[in-house]
């Protein structure tokens, strides 16, 4: 692995001071790469990324143990204005355009980091990821379809110059030809700009095929780490997150359970 | 018919200028959800401001005017930071309860220094002013309130739709947690809300104050009539704010006109609980766009 861009170690949050929803995750990205973060829901994806971004104060969360280190600053429990400045934009859950904006209006809120400087050619850069954004640059985000919403939230994080770029589920709810659109681009914004990427995915059979690295939660912890390619090799991942059974047909429940007992020991 | 025209101009004039001082009341309430009980206040800060800096400090009118809007400014900004700063994250209700108690001291802050007398503005608008279309005159207190408040209105319309910061602003407004998660400093935008908000209540206050004179009891009751206004345009809506005090500006004259000029202050109440029976949301009132 690289330079590590993003460290996280042995992080705790609870909410509302009494929930506790991450029990000592601990992970590390590394510059450049793409690192999927796969596991059902409630395992605490979402909260990790929030935990990152500094999202968790709205709702009543804390990190409570543990640090997080980008580019050699500690910024946990800091304010999203601070975290954001220092290049982690987070793309929500269920897209989140302001929908009463036009859809350049909604790129230029991405510029809120660094207010007063030219946007113009970042405007041009994501119409180039995005030639579907083009014709409905004028339209109101409130009136766009599930596909094109997507594709403007990635572009108006991508007008912040993210160095990380956190997406929380981009496939949710939208048809699978455009799901592989969406993926091709997460894929060639990653190349292309060397942006990192945190990858929050249901999806893990596309989450994998476009990832470095991946990580499997499951009840607030890190079970399972490993390359993209051992990750889709594991029989574990292959039954639970890819549906595919390695017989073809369902397993037995004594073997479903082989692995539970597994998970207790990780 | 001449007479119908005349109150029609002079109910457009007052009308835009209760939309614009109710747009301060809708910019807060959109960016934060308070609703600002504190508005007619300080619309009467910025009459009495202008009043002593005008008749008292003996500064030149135009100057007056600017410092006051300026001071205004500051003090809506001032406000944020030393009384809803803290109270963020706490429950809506406490912020809007502290909004009452911020009247009720700005009230007596004012009585303290002012006094509870009418006091008067000099004459200081040019008799140039006085426009004559046809058979219908509007004085010069009138085509200057339109004056101001066509300017305003395209001012903050470009602002809003234009600058990056009014853009941020209705991001804010729109979808809190999605500014968060862009790095839009949502606290600085609720101090420029009540900054602006203030500034207008004020720029109302002070030709309020040159059409009625300046009272503290009569300017705050004026402010109250917001309420009437933004609920009839829709309590989210700019457009709609400005459009609801033309509508309640020319009830108001006509009533005074045609009726009976004590009725003036009800009859806009009157029409507004038919217009709620029919549109709940106001006239202008967001349609929650529901596609997602």
């Amino acid at each position: 692995m690289g330079e590590i861009l993003l460290q996280l170690n042995n992080i705790s949050v609870v909410y509302s001071n009494v929930i506790q929803v991450l029990k000592g995750v601990s992970l590390s990205v590394a510059r450049g790469h793409i690192v999927s973060l796969l596991g059902s829901n409630g395992a605490g994806k979402t909260t990790t990324l929030k935990a990152i971004s500094g999202l968790l104060k709205p709702e009543n969360g804390e990190v409570t143990d543990g640090d997080i280190i980008f580019n050699g600053v500690n910024i946990q429990n800091q304010a999203p204005e601070f975290i954001t400045r220092q290049g982690i934009i987070q793309v929500l859950e269920g897209r989140q355009p302001f929908k009463y904006l036009t859809i350049e209006e909604n790129l230029r809120v991405g510029t809120a980091t660094r207010p007063g400087k030219p946007y113009k050619e970042d405007l041009e850069m994501v119409y180039h990821y995005f030639p579907a954004l083009v014709k409905r640059k004028k339209a109101l985000a409130g009136y766009c379809s599930g596909g094109e919403l997507q594709m403007l939230v990635i572009g108006r994080a991508l007008m912040a110059h993210p160095q990380l770029l956190m997406l929380d589920e981009p496939s949710l709810g939208l048809a699978p030809l455009v799901v592989q659109e969406i993926f091709r681009i997460i894929k060639k914004i990653n190349e292309e700009h060397a942006t990192t990427i945190v990858l929050v995915e249901q999806n893990a059979n596309m989450a994998l095929q476009v990832a470095h690295y991946g990580y499997v939660m499951e009840n607030g912890k890190i079970v399972m780490e490993g390359t993209a390619q051992e990750l889709s090799d594991n029989p574990d991942v292959k039954e639970f997150y890819l549906g595919m059974a390695a017989s073809g047909i369902a397993k037995s429940y004594k073997d479903v359970k082989s692995y539970r007992r597994r998970k207790r020991w990780l | 018919m001449d007479f119908f025209l005349q109150l029609l101009v002079n109910g457009v004039c007052v009308g835009l200028l209760y939309g614009i001082s109710a747009m301060g009341f809708v910019m807060i309430f959109k960016a934060s959800s308070v609703l600002n009980f504190a508005h007619g206040e300080l619309l009467a800060m910025g009459a009495f401001f202008f009043l002593s800096l005008a008749t008292w400090g003996k500064i030149p009118v135009a100057a007056a005017f600017v410092l006051t809007l300026a001071g205004c400014f500051l003090l809506g900004f001032l406000i944020e930071k030393f009384f809803l700063r803290p109270l963020i994250g706490e429950k809506l209700i406490f912020v809007i309860m502290l909004t009452v108690g911020l009247a009720a001291m700005f009230k007596g802050l004012i009585l303290l220094v002012w006094g509870g007398n009418l006091h008067t503005y000099p004459e200081f608008l040019p008799a140039s002013l006085e426009l004559h279309l046809g058979s219908i005159t509007i004085v010069p207190v009138y085509s200057a309130t339109l004056v101001i408040s066509v300017a305003f209105l395209v001012l903050f319309g470009l602002f809003f739709k234009k600058s990056s910061q009014g853009i941020f602003m209705r991001s804010v407004a729109d979808n809190q947690k999605a500014a968060l998660s862009l790095g839009v400093h949502v606290r600085r935008v609720f101090a420029l809300s009540w900054a602006i908000a203030a500034m207008v209540a004020c720029m109302s206050g002070i030709v309020l104050g040159i059409i009625n004179g300046v009272n503290v009891h009569d300017l705050s009751a004026i402010g109250m009539k917001v309420f009437p206004v933004v609920i009839l345009g829709g309590l989210d809506s700019i457009g709609g704010a400005i459009i609801g005090g033309i509508i309640i500006g020319l009830l108001e004259t006509f009533t005074g006109g045609y009726l009976s000029p004590s009725l003036r202050d009800v009859v806009p109440y009157i029409a507004l609980v038919f217009i709620l029976m029919v549109k709940p949301y106001g006239l202008f009132g967001l349609v929650e766009i529901e596609r997602v």
